[in-house]
């Protein structure tokens, strides 16, 4: 047996060095100052987290919620039909493949598919101007309805999967019975499916919110200056200025936005 | 009829989320450069990309790297979780804790992170920092999945093919491999779709010599829509599919 309770030290060992070490890590750098040569210096310091509450920086933290939060929302719109429709169908194995490909194949490569098509000269403005929808061609790129669109486009799949294995579980014959009690079918929905299916949501929008705040490249390659969230300053902190405090500060900001969302949607959840 | 609307709704998704994708491939294979007609099939951008020598080398890192990942993440998860699976003891519920931890926390947290981290360990970034992080991201995946196939197993299993005499690693190679082997392929394929395709955490940790195919990519876009890179974007759409597709049957089987 000893062999195997090594396998374990390891696997614990490996998260204590790669993943909890480092984020502690973060903490302390938060508190250091910056310096031009060794990147950090001592003294401690809040004064990185003063920073975070300069109007530019709260700028910059709220609208990445609200890009983030409406990116949910239309994922959350788009999928939740999507889903019921997914059920109920005869080929629901071949629909699912088809929504597990986007799910795991680069968001990259999806994101730069969608940059040619939103382009100036690209295919959807040729298409609007040759059926004389538009005189002019739009201008799409890099305005936040172009980020927006790339983060939905992204990360639908992150919203149906959840949902998906969630309905599937439910038993719509509560459906039919709620109806024999002489539910109507606005009852039926509010008090009978949305509850049972709340968990999915929940999941779902877990897993769009967070990533639509930090992939920093879909912003970057359809976003303009006015697009900037909390990805790209973390990054430009970390990369182009060399304050690795700073952005260390930035990101503990981050994680606390993380968690408080996370914990008013499943706590939420969970009371009622 | 309100069939057909659901199907019209379906289709429009489906539309919505393939027409981009379609578009990409189709201007891989059109012979001229900037024009957004058809001129006929060509195969010279793909040519262009074979006498590429520097994004020979980048897909090159990445196979290795994505190969490499996820057979080391697999194999640590899968005997971690065999551990936990024949001596289920409380320890489970932290490990479970963390996992759910590491799964929150966002891509570009971990990169920084490990980003200070190599930088106070002194360790230089390049193919280890790279194949740290992607085994670090990977793990959950496997473990998770991993696990949810072994819950549908009982670990008494274990304990009968000992009473009736086989040796451990019998025990372990006749009874559990057959009966997770399509687990633990789809969690292999699916850790190595996942390496092969980061950008996020690979940004900060791949150094300035390591090139690798998705941040080559990613350069790339960042200077403009080539029929180049169309053909180059397809290839690797098409590397993550095949293992996707694969995961599906086999995971279709069981079921």
């Amino acid at each position: 047996m000893k062999n195997k309770s090594l396998s374990i030290k390891l696997l614990y060992t490996w998260f204590l060095c790669f993943a909890f070490i480092p984020l502690l890590l973060i903490v302390v750098t938060s508190f250091l100052s910056k310096d031009a040569v060794h990147l950090v210096k001592l003294p401690f310091t809040l004064n990185n987290y003063a920073v975070l509450f300069t109007p530019l920086f709260m700028k910059i933290f709220i609208r990445s919620l609200l890009i983030s939060t409406i990116t949910t929302l239309v994922c959350l719109l788009l999928a939740y039909p999507f889903s019921y429709i997914l059920i109920k169908s005869k080929i629901k194995t071949h629909l699912l493949l088809m929504i597990m490909i986007p799910f795991w194949t680069s968001s990259l490569v999806r994101t730069y598919a969608l940059l040619s098509l939103l382009k100036g000269n690209g295919i959807l403005n040729t298409l609007l101007i040759k059926i004389h929808f538009i005189t002019n061609p739009l201008n799409l790129l890099y305005t936040n309805f172009a980020v927006i669109s790339g983060l939905v486009y992204s990360l639908f799949p992150f919203m149906v999967l959840p949902i998906f294995n969630n309905m599937e579980r439910f038993d719509f014959k509560i459906m039919e019975a709620a109806r024999d009690l002489g539910a109507g079918p606005l009852d039926i929905f509010f008090r009978v499916f949305l509850p049972n299916t709340k968990k999915g949501i929940i999941s779902g929008c877990i897993l769009v919110f967070l990533p639509a705040m930090t992939l920093f490249y879909i912003p970057n390659i359809l976003g303009g200056a006015r697009s900037f969230m909390i990805g790209n300053l973390i990054q430009s902190e970390f990369l182009e200025m060399s304050d690795w405090p700073q952005g260390s500060a930035t990101s503990i900001g981050l994680i606390l936005i993380v968690l408080i969302f996370v914990y008013f949607v499943r706590f939420r959840g969970k009371k009622q | 009829m309100k069939s057909k609307i659901q199907r019209l709704y379906l289709f429009i998704i489906y539309f919505l989320l393939y027409f981009p994708i379609l578009i990409l491939v189709i201007f891989s294979v059109n012979k001229t450069k900037y024009s957004l007609v058809w001129h006929g099939f060509s195969s010279q951008w793909y040519q262009v990309l074979l006498n590429d020598v520097e994004i020979w080398s980048a897909f090159f890192n990445s196979a290795v790297l994505g190969i490499t990942a996820s057979c080391i993440a697999t194999g640590l998860g899968l005997l971690g979780c065999m551990h936990l699976f024949i001596h289920p003891h409380k320890k489970f519920r932290s490990l479970r804790n963390l996992l759910l931890l590491l799964i929150i926390i966002p891509d570009i947290v971990l990169g920084i992170s490990l980003l200070v981290f190599f930088n106070v360990t002194n360790l230089p970034l390049g193919f280890v920092s790279l194949l740290i992080a992607h085994i670090t991201f990977c793990l959950p995946f496997v473990i998770l999945t991993i696990e949810s196939r072994l819950q549908t197993l009982d670990p008494n299993l274990y304990f009968c093919a000992l009473d009736l005499g086989a040796s451990q690693m019998a025990a372990l190679s006749k009874i559990f491999l057959p009966l997770l082997w399509p687990a633990i392929l789809s969690a292999a394929l699916l850790s190595f779709t996942i390496s092969f395709d980061d950008v996020v955490t690979s940004y900060f940790v791949s150094g300035s010599d390591f090139s690798i195919l998705p941040l080559t990519i990613y350069s790339l876009v960042r200077s403009g829509v080539t029929p180049e890179l169309n053909a180059l974007c397809t290839i690797t759409l098409i590397i993550s599919i095949i293992p996707i597709l694969i995961v599906h049957k086999l995971t279709r089987k069981k079921t």
